[in-house]
């Protein structure tokens, strides 16, 4: 499935802006399982997305729990926590 | 009519926002309003710089949903957002949230529940600079209480996702 990813603070400087990924997903697409492939992707990639690691998902812009299903064409965002106001 | 959530880098006027708000109105009874500004100081370091950082387009449509939110809420005649993003001083100011209602108490509450709202849940994010380099502002679980007061649930600041219990 094609998605749009995207990363944001701490997670952009560990691991670049993002951009399109074509994904395979072994089992149910959710954000969950992509936050898990990427974990594959690099040593960067296992440390910044390290399952203790604070790390909020949105999906098409609106923040989701990490069990939702993705679809194909998906904008998918990573980030710390936000710190705003 | 001007947006009502605006995200930008420069500076606003507070005095010419409010009469835009308020515009030929003569129904208004209150405008409550909240500025957030840059602090110097942490409890171990000064502060030079503030450097925010957002996620543009999600930033816009969080912040719009929340004032959706405080229309439902409140009486709420009108409401402006402006957060500003880039590098700030300290003493500049972050932030207006200001809401317009026939009586002072909706106009306050509707205030309030807009920012203890943007500070949990709109997608912005603070570095630090100071005399030790640069970090990551981390989430303050004293900023999920607060929204929790309003009946609304909150876990931003929770270390893992989905509200795990204990923070740093």
């Amino acid at each position: 499935m094609k998605l749009t990813l995207k990363y944001f603070a701490s997670l952009r400087e560990a691991l670049g802006p993002g951009g399109a990924l074509d994904w395979q997903p072994a089992g149910e697409p959710t954000a969950a399982a992509l936050r898990a492939w990427l974990r594959t992707q690099s040593d960067a990639h296992a440390q910044a997305l390290a399952p203790g690691r604070a790390v909020r998902v949105a999906v098409d812009q609106a923040l989701a729990d990490e069990a939702t299903p993705l679809r194909d064409g998906a904008e998918v965002a990573f980030f710390p926590p936000v710190t705003g106001g | 009519m001007a947006a009502r959530v605006r995200i930008q880098e420069a500076d606003f006027d507070v005095g010419a926002e409010f009469a835009a708000l308020q515009g030929e109105r003569t129904d208004v009874g209150a405008v409550a309003s909240f500025v957030g500004c840059v602090r110097g100081h942490t409890k171990d370091d000064d502060i030079s710089a503030l450097t925010l950082e957002h996620y543009p387009g999600m930033t816009e449509r969080a912040i719009e949903a929340m004032i959706v939110e405080a229309e439902a809420r409140f009486a709420v005649q009108g409401a402006l957002v402006i957060h500003r993003v880039g590098q700030l001083r300290p003493g500049e100011r972050i932030v207006l949230v200001a809401t317009m209602s026939p009586h002072r108490r909706d106009a306050f509450q509707a205030c309030e529940f807009l920012m203890d709202y943007l500070k949990t849940h709109a997608p912005f994010w603070k570095k630090e600079t100071t005399g030790q380099g640069e970090r990551w502002v981390d989430a303050r679980v004293e900023d999920d209480a607060a929204l929790q007061r309003w009946g609304l649930e909150s876990a931003n600041a929770a270390r893992g996702q989905g509200g795990e219990s204990g923070g740093d």
